[in-house]
């Protein structure tokens, strides 16, 4: 299918060969950062109408580099919206402004409704708790650039499935490739959706739900880590009984492999221990700097050009 | 009492629909599907818990004077996968329709999932739902993605 002039709704909105072009691109991005004018006649909109701080700005870093012109807002105080007006109205207004148009949004749908308004293409920059694709497309681009493959490793996603939309899209986005196994920890509270099992069970992916990391961590080679997403608990008792519910340690990590490595999407709290970060195992913050590379690939394949 | 016998208490129908078949007890879930709340001024005969020899028991709705659309009754098999459908002419059947799951269901169900942009206040998202599964039934919301199951369907009919 490739990705000139489409939306980019959902990780599973692509395939396999999708993503290896996107990475083939972005390695290049990688190696060769500088400016660039392939979209310089091009207008990109960010419309955030919830908090970021990575997605946005390597968003806008990347459609800069790239040449675009950057218009957007990064919450809805000091917009129409603050006035009562709709999220149909304000994608309708950014689609007469701009080319592409990258949209966060707390309500989960809310980029594909926008996809179905706007003639431009949509990019979700995360809806709710279900969908982060640029996210994933980022994860597993640091784990192809780690261990030069995403096939035949064995996974564990940490923390909270439920609520994570980084998580969510990470767990689809593996199922575009082979995966030895898929190891799905959380507390009994923040299991997975049914939809996001569901895929796995689809695609036939290996897989086995585990309440602590410590059951599995002398198997994995990648271990994904996300934040308990304390703004979508929809009661903050639920909320404190499981904060600090899990946490990696310096000692969890005498029983891992070598070779493995902890990603995170960012923004952490507690659930690791800065003591790791200068361990071998973290990849969270190269993996942050991959986000540049890989959403100016993105930019780029959409609209069609190439350096 | 007999089917042969609750057909003597109501009139044979000139022009309309009749459903039959229906699963004892769905028949009211039947007309919210319709959109028949009585204010429409149709003759409608609703039948509840008569016996059937296929079903034990069931439910009958005959309206006068309206055809259903083959949406509507495909509409119909989300809460009455039984029902058959009769369309009436002349006082005779016309046709004869089965009902079967549409692809999509558009408009008749409310995502459970209180965040869902289609339960959004004031954005008018049409709430659209995909069938992921036929037997058992399970549907998941196109927006996102929320799996509801067969028997959690009848409590999201909308109004």
């Amino acid at each position: 299918m490739g990705f000139r002039g489409r939306d980019v709704i959902s990780i599973l909105d692509f395939t396999r060969g999708d993503l290896e072009e996107l990475f083939g691109l972005a390695d290049y991005f990688s190696s060769n950062r500088r400016s660039y004018k392939l979209l310089e006649d091009y207008v990109v909109a960010l419309a955030f109408f919830e908090p970021s701080t990575r997605t946005r700005l390597s968003f806008e870093t990347a459609a800069k580099l790239l040449g675009a012109k950057v218009i957007g807002f990064t919450s809805e105080e000091g917009t129409s919206l603050a006035k009562g007006e709709t999220f149909a109205d304000t994608i309708r207004m950014l689609d007469g402004y701009a080319d592409m148009i990258v949209v966060r949004h707390k309500n989960e749908g809310a980029a594909l409704y926008a996809a179905e308004i706007a003639e431009h293409p949509v990019i979700n920059a995360g809806d709710g708790k279900q969908h982060h694709p640029t996210q994933a497309m980022l994860d597993l681009f640091t784990i192809w650039k780690l261990f030069n493959k995403v096939d035949g490793l064995v996974y564990a996603v940490v923390g909270d499935l439920r609520y994570g939309r980084a998580a969510s899209s990470f767990i689809y986005g593996l199922t575009l490739f082979e995966p030895e196994k898929v190891y799905l920890v959380s507390p009994p509270l923040l299991r997975a959706r049914p939809e996001v099992v569901r895929v796995l069970k689809e695609k036939g992916v290996k897989y086995e739900e585990k309440r602590s990391v410590e059951e599995v961590i002398g198997e994995i080679d990648v271990m994904y880590v996300t934040r308990v997403q304390k703004e979508r608990f929809p009661d903050p008792l639920e909320y404190e009984r499981v904060k600090g519910s899990y946490r990696i340690t310096l000692k969890l990590l005498e029983k891992a492999k070598d070779h493995m490595k902890i990603l995170h999407p960012l923004p952490r709290v507690d659930e690791i221990d800065p003591e790791v970060d200068s361990t071998r195992h973290a990849a969270y913050f190269t993996q942050a700097r991959f986000g540049v590379p890989v959403r100016m690939a993105l930019l780029s394949l959409i609209v069609g050009v190439k350096p | 009492m007999s089917p042969e016998k609750a057909s003597l208490t109501v009139s044979k129908i000139r022009d309309g629909t009749v459903i039959d078949h229906i699963p004892a007890g769905k028949a009211l879930a039947v007309l919210r599907i319709l959109s028949i709340t009585g204010k429409e001024g149709l003759r409608t005969a609703v039948l509840m818990n008569v016996e059937s020899r296929k079903l034990g028991r069931k439910d009958i709705i005959k309206i006068e004077n309206r055809e259903l659309s083959s949406k509507e009754v495909n509409a119909i098999a989300l809460v009455a996968p039984t029902a058959t459908i009769n369309i009436i002419r002349n006082y005779v059947v016309h046709k004869k329709l089965r009902v079967e799951v549409p692809d999509d269901i558009v408009g008749i169900l409310k995502c459970p999932n209180p965040t869902c942009i289609t339960n959004k206040p004031r954005e008018h998202v049409v709430s659209r739902f995909k069938v992921a599964s036929r037997s058992p039934l399970v549907l998941q919301c196109v927006y996102c993605g929320t799996i509801i199951r067969e028997d959690e369907v009848e409590k999201l009919l909308m109004a």
